[in-house]
């Protein structure tokens, strides 16, 4: 309590200094940009330019130079031995003697955290395929259970009803909590003696599974809950989406005799698809680098439950070798944007949103 | 919703079609469903609000536990001698409040910069055709693929040098620029079914740029405004990586996801006032989600179904 009434008034003045101190930096960068593009270049963008400028610059400090800086760090071998001693660590080039020609200097030497990546195992045992395949295999599950799980619950709220708010409040509120907590409720729910699960199979006379220790019950167990807190969100959507259909579609479709269903694939799937697709191609990317659920469900730290994300946080933060990680990572980026690339040049998404 | 949007301000399609939905799904369900059908959807809804609400529910009942009766096998939610020993305890031993205090102050910091900086931008994005535009927007976009542990190690070190660990600046700057790009594609998307027409006829009053902007656009977008300052709240109130590589050496300015973690470790789990702590961090945000779902849900879907 003492701490706390110790902390108010650090915190206040801390909190509205940083947002002055925003402003103040806010003003000055308006101030260059006006003079260097309005009075300089004289440029008919002027006002656009100094619309984006203060998040252009926030964007080039936090995303860009640390994504260069992560681009050097991959072609070092810094670790936690060198960290922060410019000295200690270098690029990772052979020394001059013993450097290797052509194509083998490029792959021991230059790249050398690049090729490690698929030649050596990213953990202690685990290498990079498996890590890749588990990493698929968690996000297409989830992904799927997610849209069919909204889909269906939204179908049914999609109706007039008793009690409509009241079920629409409850499903949502898994993606109302925070995801720390839910995901440590549920990891206690994993436990084997005392976690609900058990209890219910126990009493069902069946046999208790290991789900913290087992590698695939912990793989099972990490879906189950990252459905549990990802249905909402498309629930939610699709059916802001269904509602906004107008009802003439589907009073002519019984006229001319459709059912249920041919009324779902050829009037609901088609009108709600511009909501759909973005969400699916969100939803894919959220979950492939989702790191709550993956960290935390996988409590004994079984590398057989890790995917690409977490198996990067334990590269660097637990066995702290951090030029390795950040030739990992560029190798996960890289596989998550050449997926939404096609993704989108098949589904012509962002021609739209872009227009 | 119906006093804030661009359909209520000028009654174009969206308002039109909103009311057809509800007229023609009126019709569908009073032909359509008979009294069993109505019945099976009912108790699938409750069978999916049991599942969803259970573990939530076990939280509850893990806090209400006493102390010496914290790993039970009951399945009893409300224990027979249920007591807020747990709260009192959390309130009392540990720095519970500070630590919310000390969130508080980062998400509402957080939420203000980020509507700030999306808003303005957003609208360049939405009304301009400027060189490097789309390759903004798809540089935006692609920001969201970075996964979240490849900017720590640049970022811990940005802050070491500029010696913002520990502090409360380093941490609001990093949630309120990391969620500019998902809350500029929002703003935009909302901002492009804001009839054009609106705005020129002001600029032909004589008004400038900015204050239409300020006068038109603004009031007219509160409900995407509502939505990217939950977004950004959310994001910051929930955040834990970042949190413990800026703040983790000091304990005065923990946020509450750091001091919870504490409470539940592998080895020495406080269970009963971890899930007190969780219940009371939780119920403000639900309330608060609760309130704005409806913004929420016409915020996240117009910017997509337009035309």
């Amino acid at each position: 309590m003492d701490r706390l009434l110790a902390q108010l008034f650090p915190s206040l003045t801390e909190t509205v200094g940083t947002i002055l101190f925003i402003i103040v930096v806010t003003a000055l960068i308006e101030l260059i940009v006006y003079l260097v593009l309005g009075r300089i270049f004289k440029s008919r963008h002027l006002l656009v330019w100094m619309l984006i400028a203060p998040a252009t610059v926030g964007l080039a400090i936090l995303i860009v130079y640390p994504l260069l800086w992560e681009m050097r760090l991959s072609l070092t071998n810094m670790s936690l031995r060198r960290f922060g001693d410019k000295a200690q660590y270098f690029w990772v080039v052979c020394a001059a003697g013993e450097a290797p020609q052509g194509l083998a200097w490029l792959t021991e030497c230059l790249f050398k955290n690049f090729v490690d990546v698929f030649r050596l195992p990213v953990l202690k045992q685990v290498t990079f395929l498996p890590v890749f395949l588990r990493t698929v295999a968690w996000t297409g599950f989830n992904v799927v259970l997610h849209v069919a799980g909204g889909m269906g619950l939204a179908l049914l709220l999609n109706r007039p009803m008793r009690g409509r708010g009241i079920y629409r409040a409850l499903l949502i509120l898994p993606w109302a909590i925070p995801q720390v907590i839910a995901v440590l409720a549920w990891r206690g729910e994993f436990h084997y003696e005392y976690g609900y699960f058990n209890i219910i199979l126990t009493q069902l006379g069946l046999a208790p599974v290991e789900w913290l220790s087992n590698p695939l019950a912990n793989f099972g167990a990490m879906v189950a809950t990252n459905v549990w807190l990802g249905v909402p969100f498309m629930m939610v959507i699709l059916l802001g989406a269904m509602q906004s259909i107008s009802g003439e579609y589907y009073e002519a479709a019984e006229i001319d005799g459709a059912g249920g269903y041919q009324q779902w694939r050829h009037i609901t799937l088609p009108l709600i698809q511009p909501v759909l697709t973005p969400a699916i191609v969100l939803g894919t990317i959220w979950t492939f680098n989702n790191f709550n659920v993956p960290f935390f469900i996988n409590q004994n730290e079984l590398e057989t439950s890790d995917i690409l994300v977490t198996a990067l946080f334990r590269a660097a933060f637990e066995y702290n070798r951090y030029g390795f990680a950040a030739a990992f990572a560029f190798v996960i980026f890289v596989l998550l944007l050449a997926y939404v690339l096609i993704y989108i040049a098949l589904t012509g998404t962002l021609k739209e949103s872009t227009r | 919703m119906t006093s804030l949007s661009p359909a209520a301000a000028t009654p174009s399609a969206p308002a039109r079609a909103g009311g057809q939905a509800g007229a023609g799904a009126f019709f569908r369900a009073r032909r359509g469903d008979s009294p069993i059908k109505r019945l099976v959807i009912h108790l699938t809804l409750t069978l999916c609000c049991v599942a969803t609400i259970y573990p939530l529910l076990r939280v509850l009942s893990v806090s209400l536990r006493p102390g010496d009766r914290l790993l039970s096998t009951s399945l009893r939610i409300i224990p027979p001698d249920a007591s807020f020993g747990n709260y009192q305890e959390l309130l009392a031993d540990t720095d519970f409040l500070l630590w919310v205090w000390n969130s508080l102050m980062i998400t509402v910091g957080t939420a203000i910069v980020g509507v700030a900086l999306a808003s303005t931008s957003a609208y360049a994005f939405s009304r301009w055709r400027f060189p490097g535009r789309n390759a903004g927007l798809i540089f935006l976009l692609t920001t969201q693929m970075i996964p979240a542990a490849m900017l720590m190690v640049p970022l811990y070190m940005l802050a070491l040098r500029n010696d913002l660990i520990g502090s409360y600046r380093g941490l609001i700057i990093t949630y309120s620029v990391t969620a500019v790009p998902f809350s500029i594609w929002i703003l935009k998307g909302y901002y492009d079914t804001i009839p054009r027409e609106l705005e020129e006829a002001a600029l032909i009053d004589g008004a400038g740029r900015m204050a239409t902007f300020w006068r038109i656009i603004l009031p007219l977008s509160t409900p995407s405004l509502a939505i990217v300052f939950l977004f950004n709240f959310t994001q910051a109130w929930n955040e834990y990586l970042f949190a413990r590589i800026i703040l983790g050496s000091t304990k005065e300015i923990w946020t509450w996801t750091l001091g919870l973690q504490t409470l539940q470790q592998q080895f020495r789990t406080e269970w009963g006032m971890f899930s007190a702590g969780a219940i009371l961090v939780t119920i403000p945000v639900v309330i608060l989600f609760l309130y704005s779902s409806k913004y929420l849900i016409s915020g996240l879907t117009l910017g997509s179904v337009k035309g």
